[in-house]
């Protein structure tokens, strides 16, 4: 089914439980092109959830989930596979692939995803991806060697090497000194800048948010609780929401 | 889940219950307790199944990670042949050592050479090379799998287009699965060795002699069975160690569990394969 032109990703009443624990009690949400939408909400409320399901590293239990032209619920191998394609995840941690070098962890994901790429083009493209978060001097360095702001800007590049539509950025400046946090967040900005693409923010780290959102969602109890641009939320008078901001 | 205790069930009772009525609570507390223990052991058996219908689907699934089976086949290799070759040495010196007093007695120390060479092929050689690498090689399996877990590698493999049981299990299966049989004749080799060496202690014998007594009483059937055997061990090590890992839960503490749970379960399993084994081997 065609979706509307500007909505990439479009969920509908999205359930997940753990055993009797409901995590997501009917999310609906839309992601729109080009734009940044920070999810913001307490840990444990569901929002790094919320982004497994779209990559399906998590099976929802109800609702939809409908990425470009793909409704996930019951659909192929195949077309997951060409879903993937389109999505780039961060992980919290970065998860750099311990056993391989930088150059070997960007090889991995460019030349499975894109299966029709030679040698030279996948040393460009990863020297170029380097270049974008400015670390083309780690190529050869193993993730131990690295420094978490380090690992989060490679898990960038790495994301960044197979040129994603979405980026889904699951706390991208957790654990990271206020100084790197904010060299993070502005380098989300200058990603989607660059490549136009769209992301998904999980964070509760209020400065990224207000330096990387074009729109905000707020998740309490398994449910969007509002949903806005940042003026919006700093202007919201309810303690909730307050409580977030001050 | 219910903690069975009948110290508990008891205290928590009134104290005018009556003896019967606390003997129906005890019981009632025991028939959960074992209705919850047996029905989790099918449950987990149950998934083990599904794992090993998935690896072995796998197994016949394009693409064959042929790089990452030769890095296993070395690092499996690598990593255990000098814990095999010290453990094989000593099995066969003090397997000799321990075994020639009783054959002294009865005149029959011709014989020592083919005891032992016997003993070392068909189960000293097999059983103690798997558990060495039972505790070597599954609990690296176990630990680097359940990390990869923690630490959501194998969830960015699988955002990568990549099926992490292809990439990761399959190749370390089929490589325990090629390289403990190659250990356990290397092991056999060296336990002989070191059987001569033994037997060098109190007698005199060359290598040749010494050898030629040994193979005069091996047959074949005493190498094939143990060698299909190694196989079956190569195959529990990677299939357990992997499944450990790979199933590990969240936190660093569940590295050492599956780690640990790797090498017990491994072992374990190992003893079962080896009685099963040598009651068919008996048949034949």
């Amino acid at each position: 089914m065609e979706k509307q032109a500007h909505t990439i990703i479009d969920i509908k009443n999205l359930k997940k439980s753990f055993g009797n624990q409901k995590v997501l009690d009917g999310v609906t949400l839309q992601l729109f092109e080009k734009e940044n939408l920070v999810v913001l909400g307490k840990s444990g409320s569901g929002k790094s959830v919320l982004i497994k399901c779209i990559v399906k590293l998590l099976r929802h239990d109800e609702g939809s989930i409908t990425v470009g032209n793909y409704e996930l619920t019951n659909i192929s191998e195949d077309d997951l596979m060409q879903v993937r394609k389109k999505i780039g995840f961060l992980f919290q941690g970065a998860a750099l692939y311990d056993s391989m070098t930088v150059r070997e962890n960007l090889t991995f994901a460019l030349s499975r995803l894109n299966k029709e790429f030679s040698k030279n083009d996948i040393q460009n493209k990863i020297v170029e991806a380097l270049e974008n978060v400015g670390l083309p001097d780690s190529i050869d360095k193993m993730p131990s060697e690295l420094s978490g702001g380090m690992k989060k800007r490679i898990g960038l590049a790495r994301t960044l090497v197979v040129n994603p539509k979405i980026i889904l950025y699951d706390e991208p400046t957790t654990g990271l000194d206020p100084i790197t946090s904010n060299e993070i967040s502005h380098l989300i900005n200058d990603t989607k800048t660059k490549f136009n693409n769209a992301s998904i923010i999980i964070t509760h780290d209020i400065n990224c948010a207000k330096t990387v959102a074009d729109r905000i969602a707020m998740i309490k109890d398994g449910k969007i609780y509002k949903e806005g641009s940042l003026q919006d939320f700093l202007n919201d008078t309810d303690p909730y929401i307050q409580s977030f901001f001050k | 889940m219910c903690n069975f205790s009948p110290k508990y069930a008891s205290e928590t009772m009134p104290k005018n219950t009556s003896h019967s009525a606390k003997s129906m609570l005890n019981l009632s507390a025991l028939t959960t307790w074992v209705i919850d223990k047996s029905s989790r052991f099918f449950i987990d058996i149950a998934h083990a199944m599904a794992y090993l219908k998935t690896v072995l689907k796998n197994v016949i699934t394009k693409p064959f990670e042929f790089q990452e089976f030769l890095k296993q086949c070395y690092q499996i290799g690598n990593k255990s042949i000098g814990l095999v070759s010290i453990t094989g040495l000593i099995v066969g010196l003090v397997l000799t050592i321990q075994s020639r007093p009783p054959l002294v007695d009865f005149g029959a120390v011709a014989m020592l050479p083919g005891m032992v060479a016997i003993s070392i092929i068909r189960e000293m050689g097999p059983v103690i090379t798997a558990l060495i690498c039972a505790g070597k090689i599954g609990s690296s399996m176990g630990a680097e799998l359940g990390s990869m877990r923690v630490s959501k590698q194998i969830d960015a493999m699988e955002v990568s287009n990549t099926n992490p049981i292809n990439f990761l299990v399959v190749p370390r299966v089929l490589a325990a699965t090629t390289m403990i049989p190659l250990l356990t004749l290397y092991a056999d080799a060296i336990g002989i060795f070191g059987s001569w060496l033994g037997i060098n202690i109190k007698d005199n014998i060359t290598i040749a002699l010494f050898l030629n007594q040994a193979f005069t009483q091996v047959d074949f059937m005493d190498i094939f069975p143990a060698v299909i055997k190694s196989f079956f061990f190569g195959a529990v090590i990677g299939l357990v160690g992997c499944y450990k890992g790979y199933h590990a839960g969240r936190g660093t503490e569940s590295v050492g569990v599956a780690a640990n749970s790797a090498v017990v379960t491994s072992s374990l399993l190992l003893i079962i394969v080896d009685l099963i084994a040598v009651q068919i081997t008996d048949l034949l």
